[in-house]
Order: structure tokens, then C-alpha cells, then sequence
């Protein structure tokens, strides 16, 4: 068990909670100062390249700039409005800039604060002859051997495998509680720059230098092994589509004017910034330049769950899944059981077995066990008695003989599995009533566990153990369910035991007396069917699991093969986390949608404002178009352009928040969407258009 | 409007309704090789084709190799109908004598090309060019062709999203052979023996010449009308066989047959819809694009057909009846039919527009300004309402593709469409598709609005470009835009009132024509392979539902938005501008009479 907290939420039925402890306030100053330097370096044409939206509009305000320095060369009057025109556009693209550059500002702020922790501390490393050397933390190898005593930091990733210690790792969990590491088992994984806080341990290195997980994590969070998505990928070409699109609808107007010109006599045709403007205006800035910034952000949100997410693919699948594999203990139950109820055979005095079943359990320091002391000391007022005042001898619990106990005052106490005990009692010559399997499967149809107590050849009952259901599990799973989301349980438990916790969750199927391999055959079921599959796991067993599932969450207390397999690490090694994961998914998928539909909704009122503008000369008739009653076709044109520009920045606190998600199904989703971004994105620039214009007219600018 | 006008726009749209489910279940049946009520006579006809043409029926091609038969078959198909055209002369079954010389090799490219493509633009008179074998050897085979070519692909396409992991599309020349044998065939033979029964011609007689009533001569063209006819429509060809199209009576005589030929127009398109939902196991899916067809429709005719019955106000404004009254249909009849009146025009104009039909029972050209800008922005749109057979399923589907893609992600899914994830290489091919289209009508239009010409030019007479235009001002704009807007969207039909009968205009509407059919057909035939491929994902109430109100819907807003984004600024200076200014009261006079072709 870990000993971090197990949940962080403080709100059950919010998937993502409004505030993180370790969310960063969205408009930190120094991210803003970093990213304003960022946006002006992002303006080399190089890398702008790689954003054809933006990059159009960079060549754009280029071309503007040079034909408006020409003229001023030429000494021409009137270049005030060209000079505006291009002054936007330069503004467009530092907008656009800025919003990529913020959000991997944030990234790489939380990166420094990383890689401050990671001192190049000391390692001592075991040599074969078991003495010790001391050689630099980066010197060392995978493989390598080195010990940790209490107060030494742990020089490299690696397993600890000998010794027992508490392990302080606030720097990558940012918890400070500490957790205990040991040899062997789920809860061997050490990382490198936690610190010991007790004890002494041994650890095999694995990684190399340069590999290890703070590294990986600095270089995720910075963004430098960003790589686009599918989706982002699939975007890009959309929008680059449409830009080209809208390039050929603007390059051909021109002819077009020509025509429209000597045919009507009058006006001129529209010139190149004022062709550029339009272009702009309609192409999808607003998604073009926040795309980036949408998918860093994601990552980011992610992260600041405290989920180390290995690729921004992994968030993206998330968004995807239709499968979701809960463990049952720790996930879905508390990690302990409970007992509940003690039930004896007749013939037995409950206060009788309550005696027995707290004599058996004294020694017994499991979290059941506790919990029959706690129980009976409840229910039944006996005070837990001092071991050592009676001449006990305490057997303790092995997987062999499955139950645990003590020999006292002659009397020989057994608790344990059901068919351990009946076998108990039959060798020491009694009997098993046969109330007793009546007892215990109904108990096991309740999904608790028997848990028999006997003393000698007597068999005196049945303690109920429970699972106890998370709180606000059934309202999650429920959830789940409206976005789609099928969510399995996986359990050791026997079918029935299994059944009843499941239909107390709510889940929508089982799978018990799973094993490694079960789980693994389900998962490739499921996906032969086309469905994408999510689990969490921490066992080195798990890891070929985690490897097949679309998203595979590990636990950072788990195993470090666990962590290898998986695409995400959950740092808190909070099982329940997954169910966030896949709502920041979605919401990172929705942002996008959202905005994309924005963008081009936004366009319907630009044509409106330009068009109009534009030909008010030759066709004086079209400024019935003008239903926003520009001032002037100067004032029309720069006022789109403006607000062109401004909705970028409008949008950047958006783009990294990520929209308004609520768990719902998709129809519901997509009607609340597509009324607040597809007709509110038809609608707004009306107004946005206009009030721009009353100021231009106003400041007399246009 | 007239209360029998709209009660004839309602009838229509009911019996297309009606007939959508049995023709779609029909077609359903014959594509997936089941067996259906004609095969007693066809099968053994099927099968003998497969044989002599060494085709394995149950050969499925991946899409490469199902677009390399369409653009081999196409090839092919080329030379023959060139080859047809050029040596008319030397051939039978030609009264008239017509030879090379009225066949220049520029009218012979854009003619084959137009029919090839089932397009059907024609730069030519029928009744003046072709003999009567070109015509139907040659012209209507292509006619019966290209219309099944269009039908197979969208079969394919739709197989894209009804199999799973799959590597193949189907077989071009099975769907093919299929579709003109038991759809094509069948349904041309009815429709050429009711339009016979109700007076369109069937004959190879030399043309008559009659001495009419006031003592005048005239020629009367005649020829095997009726079975050509009858594929025009039913494969969304619209070439006529005479130059007036179906304004001609020989072509279309009477108000019945009128009905008839536009039912004819939707019959194959609007089953298809119908053919999809079945064949992909969700009826309720191809009900959703049979809704959002039907909307675009009712708001074309509802859109042309007040505008043309409130004619010109310019007129009105001379104190002319404008109102329809027991004598005379008011309203705007010029370049309309008597017999037709301002109804069943404007119901056929936006029919022929919103399928990629382009045959005409009234002239375009003499619209008012809102009258025309429906069927032109119909053709923009992409042909999507209903559509060309075949071309306006897959058409759809594309739409169907960008808006599940565009809004699907607001449901936090990576959008689906049945089933299938939508992905880089979708979206990829459908925005080709979607640019090749609109590149070729404004690239080619902005070229002829500013193109000058020299002296002794091979490609135009000397001159600008416009100068074939045959009116001044917007009006003389959308004529130009209409035109590359209908071979790019292989409509066919003509604004009118332009001369494309020059090498210029010839080779590049011809051009226009291939970019709109290949360059369309192809990425959507790679989607279609892609789409195959893929597993289908099962629907949960997390997918984006693409069956109910909501979608339909969305699908029309991206229709029109797309379209609407891509033409709006070249529209505001065609139709548009026209429109303000007729109410202002100007007009746009032809500057020649009547000397177009």
C-alpha cells in the first residue's frame, strides 16, 4: 500500500477538477515575459514553416511591408491605412507566436525547477568484491550496484534489491509524505533525485546516464520530444487545405476585379494589402495558430495531474477509449477489506467467536486483521489484551497453509480461507457443520470474502470481510457510461465475490480469477474488435498488459518494467487517475474541434465586412452586404483584420485551459458545442466587427 | 407562387421520396451480387460478358487497381468516341452528311471528354454536327458509361465504409457491367418506350423540310430521340440531342413528360442513398443524406422558383402584368417554355443543378439574377443534392467526411464516420479532391476574364476572352463563372449567352471537366481503400451519432459553408451584384444576337 494519498480529488463527480495543488496560474508574469521573447524568435520563417496557416500569413505581411516600403520610397501619400494593414498582420503573427510560445513556456518553467533537483550527487558503487567506490551519479551505468543510506540522494533510476527504506520523492511526485521502498515485489522502483529519508538500501541501476526518468521527464515537460499528434496531424492538412483553398479564392478575385472594374467603369481593383487582408481574414488563423499551443497545453493538464504522459499520442488515445480496465482492489474498492460481521455456526455464542477472532488476530498486522480487532473492540467492547501476558505462540499466514493463528493456553486458534479451516478442523478431528457453507456463500454472494475462525476441531464461524466501494465510484462509472465508456473490472475474486462488487460499482462487466495472461487475451479481444483499451497496472506481470493497452497508466510505485510498458506514469500511483486522463483527452480533442469550427465559422461575417469594402467603388449596389453598416471600406477592412488578430489572443487562455468539459453523451456534447462554437463563432464577429469599426471611425484612423 | 406550382415542387419531392427505398434496396441488390428479379434474362447475358472479356468476377482490386481500370476504361473510351467523331463522314447512319469539318479536333477533345466524363457540356448543336450514329454509338454509349462509372465508385466508396480490415473495393468491371445491365439498360428501355408513347421521336429520317402555316420553309431535324432520351436523364448525362435540350418537344413534349424526366433525373441518386444506409447495416444512415439532400433541394426551388415568378421589376415598374393570372403565368418567361411555364422551370433547372444532370427545358441565361444563382450555386456546392448518379453519393460522402471531422472532435472523440476513424489520409484526400475541384473553376475563370488574345491566334479570335461572352457586366461574369463552375462540377448544362466553341474555351473546359471528374474520383477511391482497411469501431453513446437531426444539419451547414467560402467573393460579383443593381434598375444587355452555338 502506498503510503500517498489515495485521492486527490475533492469534488467525486468532477473529472477534472477546477483547481490542482500544483496548476500553475494561468498567466504566471514570468511565463508571459519568457513567451513574449519566445514570440519574436518564433518569427524566423524556418521554423514558422512548419505552421502553413501562419506561415501564409507571415509572407503575407512581408509582402505587405515591402510593397508599402517601396511606396514610401516612391514617396506616394496615403499609406497610413497599408501601414496599418501591415502592422496587423505582423501582430497576427507574434499572436499566433505567443500562444505556442506560452504554452511551452509553462512546459519549460516547470523543466528549470526539475532540472535544479537534479545535483550531480555522488554514488557509491558495490564493486565485486563487495567493498564500495565513490564515483560520480553520472558515471554510472546500468547495471552498476549502489548503496543508499538514510539522507543520501539516489544517484540513477533502478531496483532496489536488497533492504527495506523510506524514500522522500517530492520531486517527482511533488507529495511529500514519504514511501516505502523494499526488495522484491511491486514497490522496488526507485527513482533517481529522491532522497532517502531512512534505512539503507541496495540498488541495481537501469538506465544510463542522460536516460533516466527525471530526464525523460524534463525533456516531455519542455517539449523538445514533442512530435504532432495524428489528429494534429489530420488538422494540419484541413486547415492547410482550406488555406490553400482560400488562396485561390483571393488570387483569382483579383482577375476577377479586373473584369468587375472595366465592365462597371468605376472603382479600382483592390490592392494587394488589401487582397492579403482578406486572405488573412479567411484563412483559419485562429485554429492555425493555436493548434500547438492546444496539444503542449493537453500535455501540460496532463501532467499537472501529476501523470507523466511519454507522448502526446498516448493523451490523444485517451480521448479514444471505449474500454476501460479498473482494478478492483485500490481502483475501484479501498485497497483493504473490512470486516464487517462475524457469523457463527450454531451453537456458538457470538461474543464466543468474537473472543476467538480477536485472540487470532492480535499477531495478524494485515490491514484485515486490523480490521477484526478494530471490530470486535466496536461491536462487541472486548479491549485488545497484551500479547505478552499470555504464553502465546503465534503462527503466522503462509500462501501454503492459507490461514494464520496462535497457540494459546492450550487452545489452538485458526483463522483463514474456508477450505483451509474445514480441512483444519477435519485433521484435528472435528467437523464441519453444515451451516458453514451456507454461511460463507452467502457471504461470498455479497461480494465480501468468508474469513473462517476455529478453534481446534471446533469451527466456530464466519467473519464477513468486505470490499468497500470507493465513494462517488458508481456516479464515475456512470459517467463513464454516458460518454461511452465501458468499464471492466478486474478482479482475482471468483466469479460470484466478483459479480456482487460489480453490480455495488456498477460496472459494466468482470472478468475474475483474472490472471496476467487473461488480462492480456482480454485486452487483444477487445481491440480485435476495434475498441481502444485503457488499464493501469504496477506489477512487472502487468507490463505485457500495459504494453498492449492503447493507454497504459502505471503506477510509479510500481515495477520499473511496469513503468517501461506503460505510455503514462502516474506519479501519485493513483489508480483512479486513469478516469481523468481520459476526460483531459477529450477535452484536448474537444479544444480543438471547438476552435477549428470557430475559425471557420468566423469567416461568414469577414466576407460581409470585406466584400462590400472592397468593390464599394465599382458597385456601389453591394454595400447592401454591408449589414454592419461599416463607416468606410478602409475602416471595414482593417477593423477584420484587427479582429482577426485579437481573437487569437482572446483565445490563448482557452487554448490552454482547454474548453468546458462535462461528461455527457456525444449528441449532448456536440449540440452544446456546436451552438456555443459553431453559431456563436457564425455570430460573433458581428458585434467584435463592429464596435472595431466605431473605434477606427472614433480615433479617426480609418 | 401559385399554389399549383407548389403543389407540383411537393408531388415531385414525394414520388423521389417514395421511390428512394425500392430503387436503393434494388441497387443494393444488384451491386452485392444477389439475386433480384431480372436475373432469369440478365444473368446468362453477365456472365457471357465476363467471359469475353476475361473478367473473374470474384476478383476484388485494391484501389489502385479499381481507379486504374476507370482511367483505363476512360482512355479508351476517349480514342473511341474521338476516333467516332473525327471520321463521322466515312460512317453509316448519317443523312445529314456530316463530316470532320463541322468536328474541329478542339470540339472533339471537349465533346469526348464532356461524355467520358458525364459531363455533357456541349459547344455544339447536336441537330448540326453529329450524325446519328455519333450520336448514339458514340455519344450515348458514353451516356450509359459514365453514368455506371459513377455509380460503381460510389459502390466502392460506400464499400470502404461497409468492410472490415479489408485490402479490396470491389471490381471495377463487375460493377460496371452490373450497373449498366440490370440498372442502366432496364430502366432507359421503359423510359424511351413511355417518352415515345407521349411523342418524342424515334427514327433515322433525313430532316424535313416542311413549308409551315405562313408560307415560310423550314428544316425539321429528326433522329433516334427517344432512347437517347431516356439515358440522358436516368444517367444524369444531359446532353441533348438537339441543341434546345429538353425545351426542344421532340426531346420533351408535354408538362407529363417533363414530370417524368426529372423524376428520372433523381431516381438513381436519391436510391443510392438509400443503397448506402442498407449496405453499410444502418438504414437510418443513408436516411440522414437522403434529409440533407432533400433540404438543399426544397431550398433551391424554393429559391429560384419566387424569384422567377416575381420576375423583373423592372418591368413590373412599366406597368407590366407581372402576376400570374387564368391567361398567362406571369412572372419572368423569358427563355421559358409556354407549355412548361414558371413552375416546372425553375423545378427543373434547380433539378438538373442539384444533380450533375445539366439538361435544360428553359434557358439559364434569361433568369433573373436569384433564378440563376440557385442552379449556379447547386453546381458549386458540388453537385452533392442527390447529385450525378453515383457522383452525388460519393460527393456527399466527402462532405459527410470533413464535417464529422471538423465537429466530431467536440464530442473528445477522433471522429468516426460508421464506424470507421477518420484520419490523416481521409482528410487528406478529400481536401485534393475539394481543391482540384474549386481550383479548376476560378483558376480557368479568372484566366478567361483577363485573357487577351492576339492576331491569327490558334486558341480564341483576337481579342479578350470575354469578348465571347454574350453579355455585358455581371451578367456577362456568370455566364463565364457558370461555365467552368458546370464542367469542373460535370454538370453540362449552360448558363448560355457564351461561345465556347473556340480551341480556348474547348480545351480548357476540357481540362476542367477531367480535374473535376479524375481528380475528384481518385483521392476518394484512396479514402475508400484506407477506409476499407480500417476495423469499424462499434457505436456507443460516445460516438457522434451520424443518423439523426443533428447531423443532417451540420452536414448542410458544412455543404453550404464550404461552398459558400470557397465562390462567395466571385458570387457577389456575378448574380449577386446583378441582383441589387436589376433592383436599382439596370440591366445588362447582350451584346451579340443570338450568335452563340
Amino acid at each position: 500500500m502506498t503510503v500517498m494519498t489515495q485521492e486527490t480529488q475533492t469534488d467525486e463527480t468532477v473529472l477534472i477538477p477546477k483547481r490542482l495543488a500544483k496548476a500553475r496560474p494561468l498567466l504566471d508574469p514570468s511565463i508571459v515575459r519568457r513567451a513574449l521573447k519566445d514570440s519574436l524568435l518564433k518569427l524566423n520563417p524556418v521554423t514558422l514553416a512548419k505552421n502553413p496557416v501562419i506561415f501564409a500569413v507571415e509572407i503575407g505581411a512581408a509582402v505587405t511591408s515591402v510593397l508599402l516600403i517601396r511606396d514610401a520610397i516612391r514617396g506616394e501619400s496615403g499609406l497610413g491605412f497599408p501601414f496599418q494593414i501591415a502592422v496587423w498582420l505582423w501582430f497576427t503573427v507574434l499572436f499566433a507566436n505567443f500562444a505556442e510560445a506560452m504554452a511551452e513556456a509553462r512546459g519549460k518553467a516547470q523543466a528549470d525547477s526539475l532540472r535544479k533537483t537534479r545535483t550531480d550527487s555522488m554514488a557509491r558503487r558495490v564493486l565485486s568484491g563487495g567493498t564500495t567506490e565513490l564515483l560520480p551519479a553520472s558515471k554510472l551505468r546500468a547495471g552498476d550496484l549502489v548503496e543508499c543510506q538514510a539522507g543520501e540522494i539516489v544517484p540513477g533510476d533502478g531496483d532496489v534489491v536488497e533492504g527495506i527504506a523510506t524514500v522522500d520523492e517530492s520531486v517527482i511526485t511533488g507529495e511529500s509524505a514519504p514511501v516505502i521502498r523494499e526488495s522484491g515485489g511491486d514497490r522496488s522502483a526507485v527513482t533517481g533525485g529522491t532522497k532517502v529519508l531512512s534505512d539503507h538500501i541496495t540498488v541495481r541501476i537501469t538506465s544510463n546516464p542522460g536516460e533516466t526518468f527525471l530526464d525523460r521527464m524534463i525533456s516531455l515537460v519542455e517539449g523538445a520530444e514533442r512530435q504532432k499528434t495524428p489528429n494534429e496531424i489530420a488538422l494540419n492538412i484541413l486547415i492547410s487545405g482550406l488555406t490553400l483553398i482560400f488562396l485561390l479564392a483571393v488570387v483569382t478575385l483579383q482577375p476577377f476585379a479586373v473584369y468587375s472594374v472595366a465592365a462597371a467603369g468605376a472603382g479600382h481593383v483592390p490592392t494587394v494589402a488589401v487582397l492579403v487582408a482578406l486572405l488573412v481574414c479567411l484563412i483559419p488563423t485562429t485554429i492555425g495558430g493555436l493548434l500547438s499551443a492546444i496539444g503542449i497545453a493537453g500535455m501540460d493538464r496532463v501532467m499537472q495531474h501529476n501523470v507523466l504522459a511519454m507522448s502526446g499520442r498516448a493523451v490523444e488515445a485517451s480521448g479514444d477509449v471505449n474500454t476501460l480496465l479498473l482494478d478492483k482492489t485500490g481502483t475501484i474498492t479501498l485497497g483493504n477489506r473490512q470486516a464487517v460481521e462475524l457469523i457463527p455456526v450454531e451453537g456458538v455464542t457470538e461474543i464466543e467467536m468474537a473472543n476467538a477472532a480477536q485472540l487470532s488476530s492480535l499477531a495478524d498486522e494485515t490491514p484485515e486483521g486490523r480490521s477484526v480487532v478494530v471490530l470486535v473492540k466496536e461491536k462487541y467492547g472486548l479491549r485488545s489484551r497484551e500479547i505478552a501476558e499470555q504464553h502465546a505462540r503465534f503462527v503466522p499466514f503462509s500462501a501454503y497453509t492459507r490461514m494464520s493463528g496462535v497457540d494459546i493456553d492450550g487452545r489452538r486458534l485458526r483463522k483463514g480461507a474456508t477450505e483451509a479451516i474445514a480441512n483444519f478442523v477435519q485433521q484435528e478431528g472435528g467437523s464441519v457443520p453444515a451451516s458453514f457453507l451456507d454461511i460463507s456463500d452467502r457471504i461470498a454472494r455479497a461480494g465480501g470474502t468468508p474469513l473462517a475462525v476455529a478453534d481446534g476441531g471446533r469451527l466456530l464461524g464466519v467473519i464477513h470481510l468486505k470490499d468497500i466501494v470507493k465513494g462517488g465510484m458508481r456516479q464515475r462509472i456512470a459517467q463513464l457510461r454516458a460518454m461511452g465508456i465501458r468499464s471492466v473490472m478486474i478482479t482475482g475474486d471468483n466469479p460470484l465475490t466478483a459479480a456482487a462488487i460489480a453490480s455495488e460499482a456498477g460496472v459494466d462487466d468482470f472478468l475474475a480469477q483474472a490472471t496476467p495472461k487473461d488480462k492480456l487475451e482480454f485486452i487483444k479481444r477487445e481491440q480485435g474488435e476495434g475498441r481502444l483499451v485503457a488499464m493501469t497496472g504496477d506489477g512487472t506481470n502487468d507490463a505485457p498488459a500495459l504494453a498492449q493497452a492503447d493507454v497504459g497508466l502505471a503506477m510509479n510505485t510500481g515495477t520499473t518494467a511496469a513503468k517501461e510498458a506503460g505510455n503514462m506514469v502516474d506519479l501519485d500511483s493513483n489508480p483512479t487517475k486513469l478516469i481523468e486522463v481520459v476526460a483531459i483527452g477529450k477535452q484536448l480533442l474537444i479544444t480543438r474541434g471547438a476552435l477549428t469550427t470557430f475559425s471557420i465559422a468566423n469567416d461568414v461575417a469577414k466576407y460581409f465586412a470585406i466584400i462590400p469594402a472592397m468593390f464599394a467603388a465599382t458597385y456601389p449596389a453591394l454595400d447592401r452586404l454591408n449589414i454592419m453598416r461599416l463607416h468606410s471600406s478602409e475602416s471595414a477592412v482593417l477593423a477584420a483584420v484587427i479582429f482577426n488578430a485579437l481573437i487569437i489572443i482572446a483565445l490563448v487562455p482557452l487554448a490552454l485551459r482547454g474548453v468546458k468539459y462535462q461528461p455527457r453523451d456525444a449528441a449532448g456534447l456536440l449540440r452544446r458545442n456546436l451552438l456555443v462554437y459553431g453559431v456563436g463563432g457564425l455570430l460573433a464577429p458581428f458585434p467584435g466587427i463592429w464596435v472595431l469599426d466605431r473605434l477606427l471611425a472614433i480615433l479617426k484612423l480609418a | 407562387m401559385t399554389s399549383y406550382g407548389v403543389f407540383q415542387v411537393l408531388l415531385y419531392f414525394a414520388v423521389i421520396a417514395a421511390l428512394t427505398k425500392p430503387v436503393g434496396a434494388f441497387l443494393a441488390k444488384v451491386y452485392d451480387g444477389e439475386r433480384t428479379f431480372l436475373h432469369p434474362v440478365l444473368r446468362p447475358v453477365e456472365r457471357l460478358i465476363y467471359r469475353l472479356g476475361g473478367v473473374r468476377e470474384n476478383e476484388n482490386q485494391r484501389w489502385t487497381q479499381y481507379a486504374g481500370s476507370l482511367v483505363a476504361f476512360s482512355l479508351v473510351s476517349f480514342l473511341f468516341v474521338y476516333a467516332f467523331e473525327r471520321l463521322q463522314g466515312l460512317l453509316p447512319l448519317n443523312p445529314q452528311h456530316f463530316g470532320a469539318g463541322q468536328v474541329s479536333p478542339d470540339l472533339a477533345f471537349d465533346t469526348a471528354v464532356s461524355f467520358l466524363s458525364n459531363t455533357n457540356w456541349q459547344s455544339y448543336s447536336g441537330e448540326s454536327t453529329f450524325s446519328y450514329l455519333v450520336q448514339m454509338a458514340a455519344l450515348a454509349v458514353q451516356n450509359f458509361v459514365s453514368g455506371a462509372a459513377g455509380v460503381a465508385v460510389a459502390i466502392a466508396m460506400v464499400r470502404g465504409f461497409a468492410r472490415q480490415q479489408a485490402h479490396s473495393i470491389g471490381n471495377f468491371w463487375v460493377d460496371l457491367t452490373r450497373g449498366v445491365l440490370y440498372v442502366f439498360l432496364p430502366l432507359s428501355l421503359l423510359g424511351a418506350l413511355v417518352l415515345c408513347s407521349q411523342g418524342v421521336i424515334q427514327n433515322f429520317h433525313a430532316y424535313e423540310k416542311v413549308k409551315t402555316i405562313e408560307g415560310g420553309r423550314q428544316v425539321i431535324p429528326q433522329g433516334p430521340v427517344a432512347s437517347q432520351e431516356a439515358i440522358k436523364m436516368v444517367g444524369t448525362n444531359g446532353g441533348g440531342f438537339f441543341n434546345a435540350n429538353s425545351a426542344h418537344p421532340y426531346e420533351n413534349p408535354t408538362p407529363v413528360t417533363n414530370f417524368l424526366e426529372i423524376v428520372m433525373i433523381f431516381l438513381i441518386p436519391a436510391g443510392l442513398t438509400y443503397t448506402f444506409g442498407r449496405m453499410v447495416g444502418d438504414p437510418r444512415q443513408g436516411w440522414a443524406l437522403f434529409a440533407a439532400m432533400s433540404i438543399l433541394f426544397l431550398a433551391g426551388v424554393f429559391v429560384a422558383y419566387p424569384a422567377e415568378q416575381a420576375g423583373n421589376p423592372i418591368l413590373a415598374k412599366l406597368g407590366i402584368e407581372t402576376a400570374p393570372t387564368n391567361l398567362q403565368p406571369g412572372g419572368n418567361m423569358e427563355g421559358k417554355e409556354v407549355r412548361f411555364g414558371i413552375a416546372s422551370s425553375a423545378l427543373f433547372a434547380v433539378v438538373t443543378t442539384d444533380a450533375s444532370c445539366g439538361a435544360v427545358n428553359s434557358m439559364h441565361d434569361s433568369y433573373t439574377p436569384l433564378g440563376g444563382l440557385a442552379p449556379l450555386f447547386n453546381i458549386q456546392l458540388g453537385e452533392v443534392v442527390f447529385g450525378g448518379t453515383g457522383a452525388g453519393l460519393y460527393g456527399m460522402l466527402l462532405f459527410a467526411i470533413l464535417a464529422v471531422f471538423i465537429a466530431g472532435l467536440m464530442v473528445g472523440r477522433t471522429p468516426e464516420y460508421i464506424g470507421k476513424k477518420i484520419e490523416q489520409k481521409e482528410v487528406k484526400m478529400a481536401m485534393l479532391a475539394l481543391i482540384s475541384t474549386a481550383a479548376s473553376v476560378l483558376v480557368f475563370a479568372g484566366i478567361s476574364a483577363v485573357v487577351h488574345f492576339s492576331q491569327g491566334g490558334y486558341f480564341n479570335p483576337p481579342g479578350p476572352a470575354i469578348a465571347n461572352l454574350g453579355n455585358r457586366g455581371p451578367h456577362g461574369f456568370s455566364e463565364l463563372l457558370y461555365a467552368y463552375s458546370s464542367a469542373a462540377g460535370n454538370n453540362g448544362s449552360a448558363f448560355a449567352g457564351i461561345n465556347t466553341n473556340t480551341p480556348w474555351f474547348n480545351l480548357s473546359m476540357g481540362f476542367g471537366m477531367l480535374i473535376g471528374r479524375f481528380l475528384f474520383i481518385i483521392p476518394l477511391l484512396a479514402a475508400a481503400g484506407s477506409l476499407a482497411a480500417k476495423k469499424r469501431v462499434p457505436a456507443t453513446s460516445g460516438t457522434f451519432p451520424t443518423h439523426g437531426g443533428l447531423f443532417t444539419g451540420l452536414l448542410i451547414g458544412t455543404v453550404i459553408i464550404v461552398g459558400a467560402l470557397t465562390f462567395f467573393p466571385a458570387l457577389a460579383l456575378g448574380p449577386i451584384v446583378e441582383h441589387f443593381l436589376m433592383h436599382e434598375g439596370r440591366l445588362f444587355s447582350g451584346l451579340l444576337t443570338g450568335a452563340w452555338s
